[in-house]
């Protein structure tokens, strides 16, 4: 799986498409800054979601992070490994620490995500 | 020292850029939070042993004929019956009984060095000499005085390997001076992590050398830097308490539980009537420690319910690496105790109060 596939939010959440799905985690980024992740909480499957909406929190040693849904839809998976391994999601953030899938309903949204290197950019800046 | 956009550097900033910290301000000073994660690292000094630099420290020495009369007014625990070698954790406390700062004072021959919270270094010396008696001179040597922490149940064998003296003879709160890396160094035996381990008090310019020859004299039981945040961790679930976040001048040693430091039955100190009208009435609060049932992490300010009703306020809150849990100290009403609830963010969880400390395995224990 190519990184440059992911799609980035302001908010340091990252979208890969698969079919109408959108997979989402934290980036890498986001990580590095909150530190060993110790706690995930879930959010439910079948919640819908705006985007922007505040869906979940990341909770790390130092300090706790609001996971935001980069697009409207409804929550069609969990990643339930991160109740065990919190952890994941500093080692992978960008593939085994995905958090939640959404099935999304406007896909003029993902046009509003940034590219890998506007994100790069961004993180810099 | 040089500045930088995130406070002054200590003698071992290099190093610590070296070595990939990710640094923060910490009493003005650009500090490690940690290294590689706060996790490891405070597992590392629970198994074996970290190197901490603690340089934003503040040392002052206190000389004179009248040194020991003005440390008596002065400090809420007793000085005159420390001998030279000695070192003694204190308060320093406001007439009306609120903490000042809490500090070591350790005894030289006649003169005495006070080791200070780095954030209430210019407070805690202006107190200081605004309450000096006669005959005393007190000194400001922090910019002079760089401090490097081993700690954890292989410290000993690190240091002992950079020095001749002999360290297993050396009791816990004792002290010595020495050569570490060839450097003169005061060397103690003392921390904040609930570790056995050892505080090393040298000049910035020799710190780069003796933090090298600690990192390789502690290469075979793989010994490594270590940041504020483990920092944190350990002395959280040892319950021990942090200045401004669990003390501060709205708090009296009868609150906080530390009247073990604090003796009413000594001369008169500054706070003391304040302090005794606190203990003879009884505290509305007492400072508690407080484990997270499930998920979440206390956090300082957040509100602590019984039956929904609020009944204190968390200090301090940090997940415990050894327990794997969240863990808090904070202030409850008198008398309350069990199960209660913690407001986190507008979610309300679960927790109980629990006698401190949290962790209980430490190797400071069997040194005592």
């Amino acid at each position: 799986m190519s990184q440059t596939d992911l799609r980035f939010a302001k908010t340091h959440e990252w979208v890969r498409v698969e079919g109408n799905e959108a997979v989402v985690g934290l980036s890498d980024y986001a990580q590095g800054e909150l530190g060993d992740i110790v706690f995930v909480e879930l959010p439910d499957v079948g919640l819908t979601v705006s985007k922007g909406d505040s869906v979940t929190t990341v909770e790390s040693v130092k300090s706790v992070s609001e996971v935001y849904a980069p697009v409207t839809g409804t929550v069609s998976a969990v990643n339930d490994a991160l109740d065990a391994e919190p952890g994941k999601i500093n080692s992978d953030a960008q593939g085994e620490g995905w958090i939640m899938k959404v099935e999304f309903s406007s896909p003029a949204e993902l046009d509003d995500l940034m590219s890998s290197s506007e994100y790069e950019e961004f993180t810099k800046g | 020292m040089e500045s930088t956009d995130i406070g002054q550097r200590t003698a071992l900033y290099e190093q610590h850029i070296d070595a990939g910290a990710r640094m923060v301000e910490f009493a003005g000073y650009a500090l490690p939070i940690y290294y590689d994660s706060i996790v490891a690292e405070h597992r590392l000094v629970r198994s074996a042993a970290g190197l901490f630099d603690v340089s934003h420290m503040g040392e002052f020495l206190v000389s004179g004929a009248g040194a020991v009369e003005t440390l008596e007014r002065l400090l809420t625990n007793r000085v005159a019956d420390l001998v030279p070698g000695g070192v003694r954790l204190s308060f320093m406390c406001y007439e009306h009984g609120g903490v000042v700062d809490d500090l070591l004072v350790y005894r030289m021959d006649d003169d005495y060095m006070l080791v200070v919270n780095g954030s209430n270094r210019h407070k805690d010396l202006a107190w200081v000499r605004e309450h000096l008696g006669d005959r005393t001179e007190v000194v400001d040597v922090s910019d002079e005085t760089a401090l490097i922490a081993v700690q954890g149940p292989r410290a000993e064998g690190v240091v002992a390997g950079t020095t001749g003296a002999d360290l297993s003879g050396m009791g816990y709160y004792r002290f010595g001076r020495m050569e570490v890396a060839g450097r003169d160094v005061l060397v103690s035996r003392t921390g904040y992590t609930g570790e056995d381990g050892f505080e090393i008090y040298c000049g910035p310019a020799e710190a780069p050398a003796i933090w090298s020859a600690l990192l390789e004299s502690g290469r075979p039981v793989g010994a490594r830097p270590v940041g504020l945040g483990a920092r944190d961790t350990l002395r959280l679930e040892m319950g021990y308490c942090l200045y401004g976040n669990d003390i501060d001048e709205t708090r009296t040693p009868v609150e906080a539980g530390l009247m073990w430091i604090t003796k009413l039955d000594k001369g008169d100190f500054v706070g003391r009537d304040a302090i005794r009208a606190v203990k003879e009435e009884g505290p509305a609060e007492r400072l508690t420690g407080l484990v997270a049932a499930g998920r979440g992490v206390p956090r300082q300010h957040q509100a602590i319910l019984s039956d929904g009703k609020r009944v204190g306020e968390v200090t301090s809150g940090t997940y415990s690496p050894s327990l794997e849990r969240g863990i808090g100290l904070g202030y409850l009403a008198s008398g309350v105790s069990g199960k209660i609830e913690i407001d986190m963010r507008g979610r309300t969880v679960e927790a109980e109060t629990t006698g401190l400390p949290f962790y209980r395995d430490g190797s400071v224990r069997r040194r005592k």
